[in-house]
């Protein structure tokens, strides 16, 4: 089944890139000209996107420098372990919806410092692996088409990743526990 | 929400550089995140431009059409405002399949060609709609077959299983999904009945009840 998968994946693009051309081809479509036409939009919607997520990260950054987030992850910390959650992996809840490069940097210290195969380190593991970066997701999405207003989308994903952090949790208790 | 999270970060940020006496370490960070930002998007100028380029051939070939016909039921719930056999559904589905797969280059371009997509159906161009935000919600919480970033580091630290926490990753993802698609949907109905979209509801008209 593992093998089936990753062989899915190591395939999809390759034969995206092969097979959606020669389709379109077949199709009598001018190939290259289209697929130029096509990509001309790609630099000014990555360009659009610059304000957005400069925005966002220049405000995580100030967050996360000025040594707030440590606060508040010792803060938790008595709670958490009442709770047979090891506190080290805390940062994670927090770190996981705002950034992905700190929150994958801090995986992976984890998985150095405890081993892979150790609780926190599949706990951890999982967290990463489960969810997304929110506020990059959202500052991505919804700046590319010039959303100003998400409404409630950043209060789902929030939900989401609470819920889901929760899970990874408990699921590892659970299951190697 | 977006406006306020964002304010308390840097305030308190600011204030808790303050009181330590480390004020210098804001001006710093400031900068540090700003070239961040830059750095990922020009990363993303050429995986955007790449995959927008192939995205078109599938558009002008008819194939995004002939997927959103062929599959579009299976997501339509998910998404009852965007016409079955429109182009966006196309999209979304290729966006969810490369999340699915774990190909994380692909799947954030064809995200963003949804989201184009479905501005085309939105009346407001400032306000997300109903069915971007089901997107969103769909694209934050990623479903994810194969965490392979994951499986790699735990590799690279010597795991004896690498590949034990790809059950756990998909039961967690799979509820954080489920939790998304709840939320997304309780959201989606409160606002439908607090306040009609103007651009559908004539101003006289009440939609409550």
């Amino acid at each position: 089944m593992l093998d089936w998968i990753n062989l899915i994946s190591a395939w999809a693009v390759p034969v995206m890139i092969a097979f959606i051309p020669l389709y379109a081809y077949f199709k009598k479509v001018p190939v290259y000209e289209s697929f130029v036409d096509g990509a001309k939009d790609g630099f000014s919607t990555a360009i659009g996107i610059i304000p957005h997520l400069v925005g966002m990260m220049v405000a995580i950054s100030v967050f996360r420098a000025s040594g707030a987030l440590d606060f508040f992850v010792g803060w938790m910390a008595p709670l958490l372990s009442w709770l047979r959650v090891p506190p080290e992996v805390m940062p994670l809840g927090f770190l996981r919806p705002l950034t992905g490069t700190g929150s994958l940097a801090f995986t992976t210290d984890l998985i150095k410092t405890y081993g892979p195969d150790s609780m926190i380190g599949r706990i951890a593991s999982t967290i990463q692996g489960s969810t997304d970066t929110t506020l990059y997701v959202l500052t991505v999405y919804f700046g590319a088409v010039g959303i100003r207003n998400g409404r409630y989308a950043l209060k789902v994903g929030l939900f989401s990743d609470v819920v889901g952090f929760i899970a990874a949790i408990a699921v590892c208790l659970l299951l190697f526990g | 929400m977006v406006n306020k999270i964002w304010l308390a970060l840097i305030i308190i940020g600011f204030l808790f550089a303050a009181v330590k006496g480390d004020i210098g370490v804001v001006t710093q960070a400031a900068f540090d995140g700003a070239a961040t930002g830059v750095t990922v998007c020009f990363g993303l100028i050429s995986v955007l431009v790449f995959w927008l380029g192939i995205m078109r051939l599938a558009e002008d070939s008819g194939l995004v059409k002939t997927i959103s016909r062929m599959l579009g039921p299976i997501v339509g719930y998910l998404f009852p405002d965007v016409p079955k056999n429109h182009p966006a559904m196309g999209y979304i589905l290729s966006n969810m399949s490369a999340n699915l797969l774990g190909l994380g280059n692909a799947a954030t371009p064809m995200g963003i060609r949804a989201m184009q997509s479905l501005q085309e159906l939105n009346p407001d161009k400032q306000t997300a709609s109903p069915a971007m935000c089901t997107l969103l919600a769909l694209n934050t919480a990623s479903i994810t077959l194969i965490p392979t970033t994951l499986i790699a580091i735990r590799i690279n630290f010597h795991s004896a299983n690498p590949a034990e926490i790809v059950g756990s990753t998909l039961l967690a993802t799979a509820i954080a999904t489920l939790a998304a698609i709840v939320a997304d949907r309780w959201y989606r109905k409160r606002n439908t009945y607090r306040t009609p979209p103007q651009a559908t509801a004539p101003p006289n008209i009440s939609l409550k009840g």
